[in-house]
């Protein structure tokens, strides 16, 4: 009884520190908006960095989540980045994007408002991700890895191929893609994004992708359809990523199928290693810290003058070994990534604090268990 | 209630099972004894469809269910715990027991319940992480995490896999009382013979792939070539 009402008391605690956090996060971005032309350089790297918390924890679904070892994550922003750029571009600027091949008749009055765009991204890369899930998700660890990775390739070969050019402008790209009109509309989408994948991990269909990872033969033994499960969990976790890269598409405002290199899967899966492979939170976190860490760090590309002598090393690029060397540290001291598998909550950080209070008021009487 | 009907089994390569038949009656407590590589386990994981059977058939309450994938076997109370306990390590007790039951839609608070009953400990630890059990603790939670699918019949493989004599004792305890209370009838394989045949009342013995010997599991205790090869006792 006193235990129950004690966890009442934690929980109440609890949603009102969330809520304070949420309140004091929205007055920050607010403050940011209301002198967007001061802060440009700060909304753009809270922008990027919720867009890629986005497809981090969407990669974190399919490889922290259901043990799934899938590199197509780009391929996937690919399609959604594309489908929300060929809907939402002004029809107007058209002729002057297809301005070398022309555009295809089929999409040439085609346009969706932003928002639709972007489902309708996120639904194509779902789609693609069905059909080629069928096959390959019998695969397991690196040769799933191998063939996932193989197919984002030739989702980027497909985009950039002549035969394409009067839909995707080929190796040109598209431009003139609307923004977005300020960093609540990003913010509402990555927070209602990440938000129905957390709902999803917390639901039975979580345990069920947890059950895969931790032991497939046991998992299938207590009645679980290991093929099904999978295909959900990628299909899900694709469709968020086609969302996320309709956003990026919207936040760069012109894509080229060069965005979507491997180079882009590899720096998710590096947020997702550095957040810990698991852990929602963990993922934003790494998306924060390793999209503003690379921005923060340019001073090291700057030359730099020690008592008048120019230090050899500070020149373009150093600042890469630099991010490289404080992931290299991360990795060793932190092999699990910042989180592990844990969760951010108050309760943790509450005991945290606690225990150090509980330490200074050794000696004097408990007067919380009394009452 | 189960009938196994020349059942061949191919597994890595080789012919693990080479044409098995035998019965497990409702409500019965029957094992499979025999030494490593007999193939006990092989017949166990098709019976649970996890592997597929080269010929042969198996009947469940006279259907023939072998070509049912795992998770229909499953719902129809069919239900294996596996070798080596298999929990799943970074998920906590409770949920551990609650995947057990994810193919009902019923409430599960009786069960689990029930389950708790079976074993306080598991009650006492339901928010740790299995991984940081100890054996027997995960050999209980994984018949726990059985039992949950409501089985008709549960199947064992190596309940005993390396567990300290005492455990093994209770786990035992606790197989016997599960068919007593419950009902549930027990298909068992072990390499501990004596203490399955204890609790069984009917044993199958198992060489390379065939069944070469079955009889009460009284009379197998008794019998001078059982106990010179399993049970360690020397012929008088």
């Amino acid at each position: 009884m006193d235990q129950s009402f004690h966890a009442m008391g934690e929980r109440r605690r609890n949603i009102v520190l969330s809520l304070c956090l949420a309140g004091l996060l929205l007055a920050c971005c607010g403050y940011l908006q209301a002198n967007k032309y001061e802060y440009n350089y700060a909304i753009s790297i809270i922008e990027r960095s919720l867009i890629y918390a986005v497809v981090a924890v969407s990669m974190n679904l399919v490889n922290g989540f259901t043990g799934l070892f899938s590199l197509g994550q780009a391929g996937f922003m690919a399609i959604g980045a594309y489908v929300t750029a060929i809907l939402t571009i002004p029809t107007a600027n058209r002729p002057s994007v297809y301005y070398i091949s022309g555009i295809h008749p089929w999409i040439e009055n085609l346009h969706a408002p932003a928002l639709l765009a972007l489902i309708l991204g996120g639904l194509a890369a779902a789609a693609c991700a069905a059909l080629i899930g069928i096959p390959v998700l019998r695969l397991k660890s690196d040769y799933l890895a191998i063939a996932t990775l193989g197919f984002a390739e030739i989702i980027r070969a497909l985009i950039a191929a002549p035969m394409m050019d009067r839909i995707t402008n080929g190796s040109y790209g598209l431009k003139s893609i609307p923004g977005f009109s300020s960093i609540f509309q990003v913010l509402a989408l990555a927070a209602c994004s990440i938000g129905l994948m957390v709902l999803l991990i917390n639901s039975s269909y979580g345990r069920m992708f947890k059950a895969i990872r931790e032991d497939e033969i046991a998992a299938e033994a207590m009645g679980i359809n290991l093929f099904r499960t999978k295909e959900l969990s990628f299909v899900i976790s694709s469709f968020f990523a086609g969302i996320s890269g309709g956003m990026l598409a919207m936040f760069m405002r012109s894509i080229d199928s060069k965005t979507f290199q491997v180079s882009l899967t590899y720096d998710i899966l590096l947020i997702v290693v550095i957040g810990g492979i698991g852990s929602v939170t963990g993922s934003v976190l790494g998306a924060f810290l390793v999209t503003a860490g690379r921005e923060i760090l340019r001073f090291f590309d700057e030359p730099f003058f020690l008592g008048g002598v120019q230090v050899p090393l500070f020149r373009p690029g150093f600042r890469m070994v630099i991010f490289s060397l404080l992931l290299m540290i991360v990795v060793l001291f932190y092999s699990k990534g910042l989180m592990g598998t844990n969760e951010f909550s108050w309760n943790s950080i509450c005991r945290f604090f606690g225990r150090k209070e509980r330490k200074k008021q050794e000696g004097r009487v408990p007067h919380d268990g009394a009452k | 209630m189960l009938r196994i009907e020349n059942l061949k089994v191919n597994y890595g390569g080789i012919e693990a099972v080479k044409g098995i038949s035998f019965e497990v009656p409702e409500r019965s407590i029957v094992t499979l004894i025999g030494a490593n590589g007999a193939g006990k386990s092989s017949t166990l994981r098709t019976i649970a469809g996890l592997v597929k059977a080269r010929e042969g058939h198996i009947y469940f309450d006279d259907e023939d269910i072998s070509s049912m994938p795992a998770r229909k076997r499953v719902e129809k109370g069919i239900t294996l715990c596996p070798e080596g306990r298999r929990v799943f390590p970074d998920m906590t007790v409770l949920e551990n027991i609650r995947i057990g039951a994810y193919l009902r839609k019923d409430d599960l608070t009786k069960d689990i319940q029930a389950v708790y009953k079976l074993f306080p400990r598991l009650e006492e630890r339901h928010w740790q992480l299995a991984g940081t059990l100890s054996g027997g603790e995960q050999q209980m939670l994984a018949v726990a995490r059985g039992l949950m699918s409501s089985p008709r019949i549960m199947m064992l493989d190596e309940p005993s896999l390396g567990l300290a004599p005492i455990v093994v004792q209770e786990i035992f305890g606790t197989i016997r009382r599960i068919n007593q209370e419950r009902g549930t009838t027990i298909l068992l394989i072990e390499q501990n013979a004596n203490m399955a045949l204890k609790i069984a009342s009917h044993a199958y013995v198992m060489e390379t792939g065939r069944i070469v010997m079955s009889g009460s599991g009284s009379e197998l205790l008794e019998n001078e070539e059982i106990r010179a090869a399993y049970l360690g006792k020397r012929k008088h």
